[in-house]
């Protein structure tokens, strides 16, 4: 929705200075240039008399002699159009500013929110006259269809969505495909007045007429593929920045100087905890003391460097409290911060800290990982696998980190050595089991075992020589509980005989 | 002081277990005995004995639930079993288990931290195999030489996030000497995170731990369905060295039906040590 406000000037003039009576005078606010005092704007009474935008005052003065002159305000116009482009947004999520005197908003999939697209417009209507606003408006499929209906159709016009703008408005004049007043001047020259003209021209030659015109306002053929939808136009958004604003009601009107110190002081706190959870700090503050007489003091403070520091702002805003006058009392106090620069944490004596409180485990991994490497520090993690030592892997540290239990169906050992031992096996009962067996230089006698528990080789991940491997919790004649496995089976032809393995340390 | 008799609950000898009592062991979900016995096909099942359930705690004695103040512990174990940090993680449990009753469930991460010779010659932790409150919050730390295990160390005591800290370190490496291990004391007394530092084949040197272990491991708990079978594990700890207890030797292990450690060999040293200024009616054994 392209929304036009073609007196714009006219009437923000008037919202800031109500007339005394009802009459409208003939109003024109001039701007100065290099030749004198040139016509910026002009009221409708006035433009009737004759003055007309672009003309010297004098000339002005001239045809129309009872004209009320008053100073053009640009930089004023802007800033009303910004929070303008902010209000709009009340219909659609996105609005951006169409300088020097419109918003365009993006009404996409918004308009049965308001009953279709005429009342929505009917709304947007009612709501700029309330605000004393005239406003001209339209929805198109584009935002260059919508700009050129709301300047040069009819008002409040819808185009609908899928109708293709080329041929719905080809009667519209080249002046709709906002484009420069020289490209214009040439197309009048060349003949071409509408729309239609140009897109039954062809696009060879108008890309071989512009072909050097970079500029989509200079190239009639960019703004008519803009227009009709064919090429994106990327509109810059309007985001509102919320200013940090803290303030206190007080219970009991302050009338003393240390009270209100001591209110500084915690909303300078509560200021500082807001700006550091949106990572700025204040360039200027404003501190508002509203007093019960409905009197508002403000003070102003600038920095020069973004800072959020609560004892800082607190002694620089005390001697600026010196001279105010609290009356019968100050109820409210306010604290903002209009102007924020991104100010990132910075480390207050990291080590006094973690000496006090100790450090978070973020903090804690941080300097075991850069001191022992990044694969130091591992957490493990279930892994679908049958084989026991690929049954678990090492990931980065996470606490949050969700895992799924698997059923234990069976005992596992509380540790696993990183490359399973050979054992030499002394004895070996006719069940299969040793009795006695060597390891590390020392023989184990097999009191207690349970098993076998019988694993097979994974055979989708390894090769077809692997043996299957029979595990056993087994128990020696001092305690010691161990797991062992046999890898193959005898005769089971992949290898020779089979060989014992120590793999795990029970609990 | 604190004089807590600690009731054993396992079934008493010849005293057939009710059919109830299976069911509901049964019903608890815990890895069961190998092979599976399906209730009602084992008529009388044959109860191994047990040790009587007699033990009491002694004033200036330690035993389970005792120590949970002791922020730095030492255990010396051989590198060719895994006895000492199970000892570790299990009264690292009980005293979780008690903070739990106290404060609600701790899911604060824990560290490990192993120097490169602990692996090689126990291996690392097996996650299928750990507690299984721990399991998932297991953080681990290798490191390659002593200094850097003791740095982990000490890292991890000052960090307020972790619930405690197990390290692992074989033989006596010159790093550890006593101004390292006073460091890891302070530092855990300090930011009140405790330590077991499980030494693996060492030699008891000087070291400010508050208490000292020796751990060895003792026979098994007897498998109720499977008598082959090894049962729940059982350590021999000895207290050689403590601040507040009088050494000691006793046999603990989980007590599987309780879920806490509990002592089954009491400690026979103190029978007939000093009485003190307490009365000798309380060493006797409440009825």
């Amino acid at each position: 929705m392209a929304a036009w406000c073609p007196t714009l000037a006219i009437d923000r003039w008037h919202l800031c200075n109500p007339p005394p009576d009802a009459c409208d005078p003939l109003l024109v606010l001039v701007g100065e240039t290099a030749h004198g005092p040139r016509i910026t704007a002009a009221s409708a009474p006035a433009r009737a008399a004759g003055a007309q935008v672009g003309m010297l005052l004098a000339d002005a003065r001239a045809v129309a002699p009872t004209l009320v002159v008053h100073p053009a305000d640009p930089a004023g116009d802007r800033a009303f159009l910004e929070s303008l482009a902010l209000w709009v947004q009340r219909w659609g999520p996105w609005s951006a500013l169409d300088p020097p005197d419109g918003v365009i908003v993006d009404v996409t999939g918004v308009a049965h929110l308001f009953g279709g697209e005429a009342a929505l417009m009917a709304d947007a209507r009612a709501c700029f006259a309330a605000r004393g606003l005239r406003v001209r408006l339209a929805i198109a499929p584009t935002a260059g269809a919508a700009w050129a209906l709301a300047h040069h159709g009819p008002q409040c016009t819808a185009l609908a969505d899928g109708s293709d703008p080329l041929i719905a408005l080809r009667d519209l004049p080249v002046a709709a495909l906002r484009l420069d007043h020289a490209v214009l001047l040439l197309l009048e020259r060349l003949g071409l007045k509408r729309i239609g003209d140009l897109a039954v021209i062809g696009r060879p030659a108008l890309a071989r007429r512009f072909r050097d015109r970079r500029a989509p306002a200079a190239n009639p053929l960019v703004r008519l593929d803009q227009f009709a939808g064919r090429v994106p136009e990327p509109i810059l958004p309007v985001v509102a920045v919320p200013t940090p604003l803290v303030q206190r009601r007080l219970v009991e009107p302050v009338r003393h100087r240390d009270l209100l110190d001591r209110v500084v002081a915690d909303l300078a706190m509560a200021l500082a905890r807001r700006l550091e959870s949106l990572g700025q700090g204040a360039r200027r503050l404003e501190l508002g003391l509203w007093k019960v007489d409905g009197d508002v003091l403000v003070r102003r403070l600038e920095l020069a460097a973004a800072t959020r520091d609560p004892a800082h702002i607190t002694r620089l805003f005390a001697h600026k409290l010196d001279d105010c006058d609290a009356g019968f009392g100050i109820e409210m106090v306010r604290l903002c911060a209009p102007w924020a620069e991104p100010l990132t944490l910075t480390q207050v004596d990291l080590e006094q800290a973690a000496q006090a409180h100790g450090t978070s485990l973020a903090a804690c991994i941080d300097r075991l990982t850069v001191r022992l490497g990044s694969g130091a520090v591992a957490m493990p993690v279930p892994r679908a696998s049958h084989m026991p030592e690929h049954a678990q892997r090492w990931v980065t540290p996470d606490p949050g980190r969700a895992m799924q239990e698997e059923l234990a169906f069976h005992a596992r050992p509380l540790k696993l050595l990183d490359r399973a031992e050979p054992i030499a096996v002394i004895y070996e009962a006719p069940d299969g089991l040793p009795r006695l067996f060597r390891w590390r230089g020392s023989v184990h006698e097999i009191t207690r075992a349970e098993g076998p528990e019988r694993i097979a080789p994974e055979w989708w991940r390894e090769k077809g020589r692997a043996r299957l491997r029979d595990y056993y919790r087994i128990e020696d004649s001092s305690g010691r509980r161990f797991w062992i496995y046999r890898r193959g089976l005898p005769g089971d032809g992949r290898g020779g005989a089979p060989e014992w393995f120590l793999q795990g340390l029970c609990a | 002081m604190n004089r807590i008799a600690l009731a054993h609950s396992a079934p008493k000898r010849g005293e057939g277990p009710t059919p109830s009592a299976a069911a509901g062991a049964a019903a608890q979900g815990k890895p069961g005995p190998w092979p599976r016995v399906v209730e009602g096909l084992c008529p009388t099942p044959q109860l191994p004995p047990q040790a009587p359930p007699l033990y009491h705690a002694v004033p200036g004695r330690w035993h389970p639930g005792l120590g949970h103040d002791v922020r730095h512990t030492e255990l010396f174990a051989s590198a060719d079993e895994a006895s000492g940090v199970a000892l570790a993680l299990a009264l690292a449990q009980n005293m979780a288990s008690r903070h739990a009753a106290a404060q609600g469930d701790d899911h604060r991460p824990w560290l490990w931290v192993q120097d490169k010779t602990a692996i090689r010659l126990s291996g690392r932790p097996y996650r299928p195999g750990l507690p299984e409150g721990l399991r998932h919050r297991l953080i681990h730390v290798a490191a390659d030489k002593p200094a850097d295990a003791l740095f982990a160390l000490e890292e991890g005591l000052r960090c307020r996030d972790l619930a405690f800290v197990i390290g692992e370190m074989a033989g006596n490496p010159a790093a550890l000497d006593f101004t390292a291990s006073r460091r890891l004391s302070l530092a855990a007394q300090r930011h009140d995170v405790p330590l077991w530092l499980v030494r693996l084949s060492a030699r008891h040197d000087l070291g400010s731990a508050r208490m000292r272990w020796d751990v060895a491991p003792a026979p098994s708990a007897p498998r109720r369905w499977n008598p082959d079978a090894p049962g729940d594990p059982r350590w021999q700890a000895d207290l050689f060295r403590a601040h507040v207890f009088q050494p000691g030797q006793w046999i603990l292990g989980d007590d599987s039906e309780r879920a806490e450690l509990a002592v089954f060999t009491p400690d026979h040293g103190g029978m007939v040590s000093d009485a003190g200024d307490r009365s000798l009616a309380s060493v006797q054994p409440a009825a």
